[in-house]
C-alpha cells in the first residue's frame, strides 16, 4: 500500500511501486486531467507538479514519490498561480482540443511561481517541453504575459 | 470536376421542416422546448410523404437542435465534432444568435449518430471534414434558433394576452417594455412546448447580429479544457470496463501466425489475450493484451510472443517508392486538366524550366492517440469516441456485430486533436475496437473494453497522408513570360478501394490527389495536369488536413515564384497579373501584402544574417488565404521564421476569435510539415514511433502571427484547413529570397549550404 498526497488529499493505493504516476492518476483515482501523449517525457500532456516543480507523469514511477506534495490539474486552480493561468487561458481562448492544455497549464504555473515576469525567450525555454499539435503556441505565450501581469 | 462540385451536386436547399419534439417529450414529463428541423431529402421519392407526415406531426424523428431547460439553460447539440476547430463555439454562436440567447447561458452537447437528422448537408452522411462545419450550418442552425425564439414569443404573448409584435427579446429574456413585464427562458418553456412550431421562420439581417461576427465571444470549451474536467475518450471509465493494449504487426498487411499468451497473462492486472481481425477495414490483424489498467495491459503486450505470417506484407522502402514514382512522373499520366496544347508550347519554347518535387508520407499524431470504447449486449452495439464520421463507422459497427445501424449508438466526445486521420473512410480504428470487444466477448469477457494506442502504435498504424512527387515543366518566351505549365503528379489515390470510390474518382482521376493544381487560379495560356495513381502500394493512406492541398500548393505556389523570377517581375505583381479573373485570391494577396509592408524593404540583418520574404495565396475549402513569412539565414545556414502575415477570406466571419486561432494553428501545422514532418518506410517498416523521431512543432520555433480577415458578406466557408496550405511555399520562397536556393522538397533541410 502506498499513500499519495494529491491535491491535498491523501490517497491509498495497492498498485505495484514502478507504476507511472500517471497511470496511477488517470486509472486506479480517477483523476483524468492529466493527459497520456508519448509516454516517454517527450511531450509534457502528463505535467503534474511534485513539491511545485513540473514533472513528467508518465516516467515518474508511483513508488518514488513518497509524501510529497502531487499537485494536479484538478487542483492548480487552488493555488495562486495557476488560478491566475487558467483565467488567462479562458480570457484569450487558448485552447483548440485541449488534450495537451493540462500540461501546459501545469508548465505555465510552475514556471511563473518562480519567474513572475519571464520574456517570450523564458517562456520559450521553459515551455519548450510541451507540444501542442494544434499550434496553440501564440497565445500559450500572450496568457503567460497576461497572467504575469495579473500575479504582478 | 472537383470534391467541392461533386459535393454540392448533394446539397439540398436550406429549407426544412421545423418540428416540435416537446410536444411528444413534454407529454412524457421530459419538460422543457426541444426544437427540431427536419430535412427531407429534395430528391427522394419519399419527400411528400415525410412532409405530409410532419405536417400532422407523426411518424418521423425530428432533428433536435436545441433544447431549454425551465433554468433558462439552452443546450445546443452539435452534430460536428469538436477536435479543436471550433465547432461548438460556431454552431452555438449561429443558433443563439437567432434565438437572442444569453450566452452565458448556452452550453453544447454532442449529438448522436443519426444521419437522418444529423447528416452534413453537404455530404449527405453524418460526418465532420472538408472544413465543412460552418458551412453547411449557416442556415439550417440559424433557422433552429429563430423557430424556438417564434415560440418563446407566442408563448409570452398568450400569457400576457398581447400582440407578439409589442414583445422585445434580448439576452434569453422576453420583455413588454409597455406593461413592463418580462420573463427569461426558463419561464416560458412549459407554455413554448404546446405553441405551434411556425410553418416560416425568418432570420435576421446581418447588420442585426450581435454575435455572430463579434470579437469578445469566448469559446464553449475552454472552462473544461484548463480545469481538467473535458471528457476525452481516453477518460472514459465505466463498471468493470477492461483496457485493451494491441501487439500490432511489424509490417502492412501482416497477419498473426501464432502467438503465445502465457508470460502476458502472467502480468498482475492482465486477464485476457485475445486474437482480432480488423483487416477488412483496414485495421490491423493483431493481438490485444485486455487488462484492468493501462500499465497492466501494455506490459502484458510487452510481453506477448507473436509471430507474424508477412506473406502478403509491404515491404517497399521510401527510397524505392520515390524511385518507381520518378520513373512513372517521365511518362504520361491520366490527363486532370488541358487548357491549351501545353506540351507542344513547352517543346517550342524559347526558355523551359523543369522541377521536380517530393514529398513524404505524413502522420497526423494528433495529441491524443487513437482510442475508442466498445460496450456490447446482444442487440446493442455502444462506442464512446472522438467522433467525427457517425454515419461510416455505425455502419461498419452494425455490420461487424451483425446488428442494424440503429442498434448502434455513438457517444460523441471531444476529440484531441484529429486532422482528417478520424474521419477515416473504412473505420479502421473504431473497427479495431469493435473486433476486440467481439473477440473478447468470445472468451467469456462481457465487459466494455477501451482500446488505448500506445503513440508508437498510432505512428505505425499507417493511414498516412500520401507520399506524392511531382514533374513539372514550365515554357517561356524570349522575354520570359510564361506560356505553358505542365504538372504531373504521382501518388496513391486515398479513396481507392473506399465506398467513396465510385462517386469521388472520375475517369481515372482521384479529385484528392489533383486538388489545388488541377484547378490552378493563375490564367496560364497553356496548362496541363496528370495524375499517376499507383495501386500496388499498399500502404494505408487517408486524408490529412488540407488534404491534396498539404503538397498541390507547394508545388503551385513556388513555382509561380519562379516563374515570376525568370520574368523578372515582383513575386505579387506577378501573381495580381495572372489572377484578374479571381478577385477574392486578389483581395487577400492586397492585404496580406499591406499588412506585411511588401513594399517596403525588410529591417536589415545583423553582420553575417541574411533576411528574406516570401509569399503565397491559396484557395482551398472554398476560402482564400494568403501569407507571408519573413526569415532570418544565419551565417551557418540555420534559419528562423521571424514573423507570419496571414490574411483570410472566408466569407462572412462568423467567429473572428476562432478564425484567427485557426489561421495561427495552421501556420503552425504547417510549419512541423514544412521543418520537420517525414515518416519513412524501409522495407516496409515504419522507421519512426514516437515525436523524438517524428518531431512536430515546439514553441520556440512559432512565429509571431497576424492574423487579418477581409470583411465579406459571403456564405461562411471553412476555417481548419485553409491555414496550411500557402505557409509552407511561403516560406521557401522566403529562403529563395534571402539565399538565391530553390527548395523543392519537404521537409526543408534544417540548414541550407551558402555560398
Ligand atoms: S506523456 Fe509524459 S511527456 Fe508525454
Ligand atoms: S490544444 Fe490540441 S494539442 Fe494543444
Amino acid at each position: 500500500m502506498l499513500t499519495l498526497n494529491i491535491n491535498g488529499q491523501p490517497h491509498m493505493l495497492d498498485v505495484p511501486a514502478e507504476m507511472p504516476l500517471l497511470w496511477a492518476l488517470r486509472d486506479v483515482i480517477g483523476l483524468t486531467g492529466t493527459k497520456y501523449g508519448c509516454g516517454k517525457a517527450l511531450c509534457g500532456a502528463c505535467t503534474v507538479h511534485i513539491d511545485g516543480q513540473p514533472v513528467r507523469a508518465c516516467v515518474t514511477p508511483v513508488g518514488s514519490v513518497g509524501d510529497k506534495p502531487v499537485t494536479t490539474i484538478e487542483g492548480v486552480g487552488s493555488e495562486r498561480a495557476g488560478r491566475a493561468v487558467q483565467t488567462a487561458w479562458r480570457e484569450l481562448d487558448v485552447v483548440q482540443c485541449g488534450y495537451c492544455q493540462s500540461g501546459q497549464i501545469m508548465a505555465a504555473s510552475a514556471l511563473l511561481s518562480i519567474n513572475p515576469a519571464p520574456s517570450d525567450a523564458d517562456i520559450d525555454a521553459a515551455m519548450a517541453g510541451n507540444i501542442c499539435r494544434c499550434a496553440t503556441y501564440v497565445r500559450i505565450r500572450a496568457a503567460i504575459h497576461a497572467a504575469a501581469s495579473a500575479l504582478a | 470536376m472537383g470534391i467541392r462540385e461533386r459535393l454540392s451536386r448533394l446539397t439540398p436547399a436550406t429549407g426544412g421542416r421545423i418540428v416540435n419534439l416537446s410536444r411528444r417529450r413534454f407529454l412524457q414529463g421530459a419538460g422543457g422546448l426541444v426544437l427540431g428541423l427536419y430535412f427531407a431529402p429534395l430528391s427522394s421519392p419519399q419527400s411528400n410523404a415525410v412532409a405530409a407526415s410532419a405536417a400532422t406531426g407523426a411518424d418521423f424523428e425530428p432533428n433536435a437542435f436545441v433544447r431549454i431547460a425551465a433554468d433558462g439553460r439552452v443546450t445546443v447539440l452539435s452534430k460536428h465534432v469538436e477536435m479543436g476547430q471550433g465547432s461548438y463555439t460556431g454552431l452555438a454562436t449561429l443558433l443563439a444568435e437567432e434565438l437572442d440567447a444569453d450566452w452565458s447561458q448556452v452550453v453544447v452537447e454532442g449529438a448522436p449518430a443519426d444521419a437522418k437528422r444529423y447528416a452534413n448537408l453537404l455530404f449527405g452522411i453524418q460526418a465532420t471534414g472538408g472544413s465543412s462545419a460552418m458551412a453547411n450550418a449557416w442556415m439550417q442552425m440559424r433557422e433552429a434558433g429563430a423557430a424556438a425564439r417564434a415560440m418563446l414569443v407566442a408563448a409570452a404573448a398568450e400569457r400576457w394576452q398581447i400582440p407578439e409584435v409589442e414583445l422585445q427579446v434580448e439576452a434569453g429574456v422576453i420583455r413588454h417594455p409597455a406593461s413592463q413585464r418580462s420573463a427569461g427562458f426558463g419561464e416560458l418553456v412549459a407554455d413554448a412546448a404546446r405553441q405551434p412550431v411556425p410553418a416560416e421562420v425568418r432570420v435576421k439581417e446581418p447588420k442585426d447580429f450581435r454575435l455572430i461576427g463579434k470579437l469578445n465571444l469566448r469559446r464553449k470549451d475552454s472552462a473544461g479544457k484548463t480545469d481538467g474536467s473535458a471528457r476525452f475518450t481516453q477518460d472514459v471509465q465505466l463498471p468493470g470496463m477492461l483496457v485493451a493494449v494491441t501487439a500490432r504487426p511489424p509490417r502492412f498487411g501482416a497477419k498473426v501466425q501464432r502467438f503465445d499468451a502465457s508470460r502476458a497473462l502472467a502480468v498482475p492486472g492482465v486477464v485476457g489475450v485475445v486474437a482480432f481481425d480488423a483487416s477488412a477495414a483496414r485495421g490491423a490483424n493483431a493481438v490485444a493484451v485486455l487488462a484492468n489498467s493501462t500499465w497492466a495491459a501494455w506490459q502484458g503486450r510487452d510481453a506477448l510472443d507473436v509471430s507474424w505470417d508477412e506473406a502478403q506484407a509491404f515491404r517497399l522502402g521510401s527510397d524505392e517508392i520515390i524511385a518507381r514514382y520518378r520513373e512513372l512522373a517521365m511518362q504520361p499520366g491520366v490527363p486532370a486538366r488541358q487548357d491549351g496544347d501545353a506540351v507542344t508550347t513547352i517543346e517550342m519554347a524559347a526558355r523551359t524550366l523543369e522541377a521536380e518535387y517530393v514529398f513524404p508520407y505524413l502522420a497526423h499524431a494528433a495529441m491524443e492517440p487513437m482510442n475508442c470504447v466498445v460496450r456490447l449486449s446482444p442487440q446493442h452495439c455502444e462506442i464512446w469516441n472522438g467522433e467525427q464520421w457517425h454515419t461510416m463507422d455505425q455502419a461498419t459497427a452494425a455490420k461487424m456485430c451483425g446488428l442494424t445501424p440503429d442498434q448502434v449508438t455513438i457517444t460523441q466526445l471531444y476529440a484531441g486533436g484529429g486532422f482528417g486521420r478520424r474521419a477515416n473512410p473504412t473505420s479502421d480504428y473504431v473497427a479495431e475496437a469493435v473486433a476486440i470487444a467481439l473477440a473478447a466477448r468470445a472468451h467469456g469477457f462481457e465487459a466494455p473494453v477501451k482500446m488505448v494506442w500506445t503513440r508508437e502504435d498510432d505512428m505505425h498504424a499507417g493511414h498516412f497522408r500520401p507520399l506524392y512527387l511531382h514533374r513539372a515543366r514550365l515554357g517561356f518566351d524570349g522575354a520570359g513570360q510564361l506560356l505553358a505549365w505542365e504538372q504531373r503528379i504521382v501518388g496513391q489515390s486515398i479513396l481507392h478501394g473506399t465506398a467513396f470510390e465510385s462517386v469521388m474518382v472520375k475517369d481515372g482521376i482521384d479529385a484528392t490527389s489533383v486538388e489545388g493544381a488541377a484547378d490552378l487560379a493563375y490564367a496560364v495560356p497553356a496548362l496541363r495536369v496528370e495524375l499517376h495513381t499507383p495501386v500496388d502500394i499498399t500502404v494505408p493512406v487517408q486524408w490529412w488536413r488540407s488534404v491534396g492541398h498539404s503538397h498541390t500548393a507547394f508545388v503551385t505556389e513556388t513555382l509561380i515564384d519562379e516563374a515570376a523570377a525568370v520574368a523578372g517581375a515582383d513575386p505579387v505583381a506577378f501573381r495580381r497579373g495572372l489572377l484578374a479573373e479571381r478577385p477574392r485570391h486578389r483581395g487577400v494577396l492586397d492585404l496580406v501584402t499591406q499588412r506585411a509592408g511588401w513594399d517596403t524593404p525588410l529591417a536589415s540583418a545583423a553582420a553575417g544574417e541574411r533576411r528574406g520574404r516570401g509569399v503565397a495565396v491559396h484557395e482551398s475549402f472554398n476560402t482564400y488565404v494568403a501569407q507571408v513569412v519573413e526569415l532570418t539565414v544565419a551565417a551557418d545556414g540555420r534559419y528562423r521564421i521571424d514573423r507570419v502575415v496571414c490574411a483570410v477570406d472566408c466569407g462572412l466571419a462568423i467567429n473572428p476569435d476562432v478564425i484567427k486561432a485557426q489561421m495561427e494553428g495552421g501556420i503552425g501545422f504547417a510549419l512541423a510539415m514544412a521543418l520537420h514532418g517525414a515518416i519513412t518506410l524501409k522495407d516496409g517498416v515504419v522507421e519512426q514511433s514516437n515525436f523524438d523521431s517524428y518531431p512536430v512543432l515546439r514553441i520556440n520555433e512559432m512565429p509571431v502571427v497576424e492574423v487579418h480577415i477581409v470583411p465579406s458578406a459571403e456564405k461562411p466557408s471553412g476555417v481548419g484547413e485553409p491555414g496550411v496550405p500557402p505557409l509552407a511555399p511561403a516560406l521557401a520562397n522566403a529562403l529563395f529570397a534571402a539565399t538565391g536556393q530553390r527548395l523543392r522538397s519537404l521537409p526543408l533541410p534544417a540548414a541550407l549550404r551558402l555560398a
